[in-house]
This record gives structure tokens, sequence and C-alpha cells, in this order.
């Protein structure tokens, strides 16, 4: 299934926030937006994922959901969005309540999304009980229980420690591995982005504009390998001087604001 | 490879060190354990103390010995039972039927539009009036039998209970909202699993706010208009100047409280322990 944002312009009030962006991301593809501070990442994120009508364009599918899917486009929140009363068996199911699966069927997806982010053994804590990675992988595990098609990340990694970042960004690239899935990743960390992504849309300075869309030549797994980091680091320092620039007078318009 | 800086030894390097000062005492305020128990226990001591070496007037403040001797005559003889059941017949009717309407109005208002426009504007408007001068058009409208009084105690439960349930509702965090919407969860399954509970903390700080609305409504109406209910106990123990059986009244509406902001803090403890 592709998910087509397709010529979507967007303002707040009299606030232009985004202008006619276009891009398609690809069944199995993991496609990262970066931009400067306030030109629109999040909320090109929440009209592609349905949270928010855009002002003028839309964003599309194409093609079937994969078989069972049961939400193909699940958002992975920056601040996890747990629900704090429940335990992190019951926020993982809390997608599945509604849905068609029975008991048994539901519990079989709840101990499979628990088993591949590692918290089988954390399914009784509470949310305040978890350290901010936990959390996240929590969120992780709720989005993996309703078989996205496309996973729709916010800055999912950018409230977490670099280390913990390191760790999960190791649980994404795995989780990944095998292009069942794809990937919206907003971030502003180009080192997450270039990792990551097969193709990285970099946007301007507000009203966000498609400014450029950079494909990575390599598979994910080949950036694993040492050799690889030269290149990517080139990449990554030719998307910082696309950004730079508006990055400062971005940061100056918010100080100002 | 890692190239490893020596280690050199602490104890070389403090000649002529001092301790850094702390400077991070206070501010951490912690109730002690025992400490009201005991500030309590001294106040009564010293009260009563003044009460049997005749400094005050046992007229005016009888001696707590003398209270409780007044309570346990009360219970012996059956009155204060009698008095009790009416006040919490009266509290708990009002208490109910006000949390039960404020609950729905209050969530009308935490999630539409039409009724937030509406609501809020008559509740600011009704809200600050004494609901106890409300009694006099109550019994007018509902007779002179309990009717009155059990809707102007459900009148000051409801403002109360309606504000604290809209703003507990609004104060839910969206993101929450905005998540179970991103997995097309129903609308009657959000607010459920998620507005309810996020909201429960702000309810049941709005349940002690209202027990306490409801005590003090109970017994403003039973001393307007009640021969039975603690209220109208103390009114006329006051009448006759029997202060013992006053203050005794006072005391048991003491305890009620107390007893009421209990409940409350068990219920708190069991819906909210994931906090």
């Amino acid at each position: 299934m592709d998910l087509i944002a397709d010529h979507i312009s967007h303002r707040f009030g009299t606030l232009d926030v985004l202008d006619n962006v276009s891009f398609t991301v690809r069944a199995g593809e993991v496609v990262a937006i970066v931009g400067p501070s306030g030109c629109g990442k999040s909320t090109l994120l929440s009209i592609l994922g349905g949270l928010l009508r855009s002002s003028e364009g839309q964003a599309e599918l194409r093609g079937a959901p994969p078989a069972g899917s049961l939400n193909p486009l699940t958002f992975v929140f920056q601040d996890f969005a747990l629900l704090p009363w429940c335990t992190v068996e019951a926020n993982v199911e809390f997608p599945l309540v509604h849905t068609a699966l029975g008991i048994s069927e539901r519990r079989a997806v709840i101990d499979d999304a628990l088993r591949r982010t590692g918290l089988t053994d954390f399914r009784g804590a509470y949310p305040k009980q978890l350290s901010g990675g936990m959390r996240q992988r929590v969120g992780i595990a709720r989005a993996l229980a309703v078989r996205p098609a496309i996973l729709l990340m916010d800055e999912p990694l950018s409230a977490l420690d670099s280390q913990t970042r390191e760790l999960l960004m190791e649980d994404f690239i795995r989780l990944l591995a095998d292009g069942s899935m794809g990937a919206v990743y907003v971030t502003h960390n180009l080192e997450e982005a270039v990792r990551l992504a097969d193709r990285i849309v970099v946007l301007s300075r507000r009203p966000g504009r498609v400014r450029e869309v950079v494909t990575i030549p390599m598979t994910r797994d080949e950036r694993g390998d040492i050799n690889a980091r030269g290149k990517l680091l080139a990449i990554q320092n030719d998307l910082w001087s696309l950004i730079r620039e508006e990055a400062i007078d971005a940061e100056r318009e918010v100080q100002h604001a | 490879m890692l190239d490893r800086a020596p280690q050199g030894t602490q104890d070389e390097d403090k000649a002529g060190s001092r301790p850094v000062a702390f400077r991070g005492a206070g501010f951490t305020p912690s109730a002690g354990r025992y400490s009201g128990w005991i500030a309590l226990a001294l106040v009564i001591a010293f009260w009563q103390l003044a009460g049997s070496a005749g400094w005050v007037n046992a007229l005016f403040l009888p001696p707590p010995s003398a209270i409780a001797a007044a309570i346990y005559k009360l219970a012996l003889s059956g009155a204060l039972w009698q008095h009790l059941s009416w006040s919490v017949m009266r509290i708990g009717s009002g208490w109910i039927l006000g949390t039960v309407a404020g609950v729905i109005v209050g969530f009308g208002i935490g999630l539409s539009t039409l009724a937030r426009g509406i609501g809020i504007t008559f509740i600011s408007a009704l809200f600050p009036i004494p609901k106890i001068a409300l009694l006099p058009l109550l019994i007018l409208w509902l007779g002179i039998g309990e009717e009155p009084k059990i809707a102007t105690i459900a009148l000051g439960v409801f403002f109360s209970t309606a504000i604290s349930v809209y703003s507990g509702v609004d104060a839910v965090p969206r993101n929450l909202i905005r998540m179970a919407q991103s997995f097309n969860v129903p609308f009657h399954l959000i607010v459920r699993r998620v507005i309810w509970p996020g909201a429960l903390p702000s309810i049941l700080a709005g349940f002690r706010i209202t027990a306490s609305v409801a005590l003090l409504l109970v017994v403003s109406a039973e001393m307007i208009g009640a021969q039975y209910g603690i209220g109208a106990f103390v009114l006329q123990a006051g009448n006759l100047m029997q202060t013992d059986q006053l203050l005794a009244g006072v005391v048991i509406l003491s305890v009620f409280g107390l007893v009421v902001g209990k409940g409350i803090n068990l219920l708190e403890a069991r819906l909210l322990h994931w906090r």
C-alpha cells in the first residue's frame, strides 16, 4: 500500500505552514521528513495520518492494505501517548478492544507484539514504572499490534537520551528490516534520518515546501558496516548544508515569536 | 582500541582542599506521622485542664469529658442515631442526585460545543448563589417535607461537581485522545477508556469539595426547618443552653466529615493507584 501526499497545503489562521507538498511513500519504504524547526513536519504527518484536515490537497492511499492489517496508518508518538492508568499489556491491547478479534486471537497478537519489543516481562507494569525508552517500546508494541502498513513516527526518539536513542534505533532497523512495513519518519535529527530512511524529504522553512528528495544509496544492512560511516556522514553533511541557513533563520524567528 | 588515561590517586590532590558547603537544605516539608495527633491530644488536655480548674465557664465551653459524656448518653438513648440517620439520609440523597446530574452535565460541557456554550453561561451565573438562600423558594415549590432540603443539597453539590467534571475532561491530555482517534477507537470507547479515567482525579477532588458542601448545607437546612437531624439537634441544644450537647453535635459532624474524607481517600487509593 502506498501513501501519497498530493499537493498538500495547510494554514493555521493566517499562518501558512505547508505549501504544495507532494511525495509518495511506496509500500515497505521508509521516508524521513526533515527540515528546520517549525517547517510543518509534524503538521504534515498529522495530515498524512488523517488527524488533521489539510487546507488544500490531500493524503491518499493506493493499493490494498496488507492482509490482517487493523490500522494501516499507525502513529508512534513523540511523547509515547500511553494511558497511565493501564498496564503495558492493557496499553498494547487498547487499539484492539473495538476490533473483531476474538479474545484468544487478541491475546496472541499482544503476546507477539510484547515479544518483538522485549516487553514480555513488563506486561504488568504501569507506564510510570518504566524508563523513557521502555515507554516508547510500549508505544511501538501498541503500533505493531494493529499490523500497520505504514508507521507514522513523529520524532519518536527525541524525548530520549542518546544511549536509549541508539538502542531504539537498532530496534527500528530490525522491525523494518523485512520490508513488510513502511514508515514516515519525522525527525530533526539528520543522523537518524540517514540511518533509517530509504529516501529523505527535505522541507524548506515555513511554509514548508519540498526542497529536495534525497535517496540513500545503500540498504539499511549496508549502513551498519563501518566502511559506510563515511558515506553516511557525507550525506548527513550535505543535508545539513541544505538546512543550516534556514534553521538559523527559523531559530531566530522562534525566539522572536 | 580505547586509549585509557592513567588513574591518579585522589589523595595526591587533596592538599589544601576544603569541603563544598551544603546549600540544599529546606523547602521539603513533610508531615510527621504522630505530630498532628500529639498536638491534638495536647490541645484537648489543655482544654480539659482549663475546664476542670475552672478557668473557663463550663456553660460556655464545657470540657471534653462533658462532651464525651453527652455523646455517650445520646448514643445510649438512641437520639444520636435518630438525628444522624436523618442527616445521612438527606446528605446521601442530595449528594447522589447532585453528583449524578453534575457528572452528566459536566461531561456534556466537556464534550459538546453546544452544551459548553449554554452550560458554562448558566453555571457561571448560578454557581455563586449561596444555595441555602434558595431553601425558602424550594419550600414554596416542593412543600415543607424532605424534598426542599434534599434539593438544596443537590443544587450545592451539582454546581461544584459539574465544574470539577468539565475541568477534568478539559485536563485530559489531548495527545491521548488523538492517539485513540489514530487507532479509530469509537467515540464512546474514547469517553469510557480515555476521558473518564483521565478526568477521574479531578472528579474525585470534586467529591471532596461536594462532601463538605453537602455537610454544610444539611446542617443549615436542618437548622432552618427540621425536627430531626444533627443541624436541628445542634440548634435545639443552643436554644436550651445545653452547650455540652451542642458541642457533642459539632463533634459528631466533625467525625462524620472525617469518615467521608477517609472514604474518599480510600476511593482515590483504589481508583488512582496508577498516579
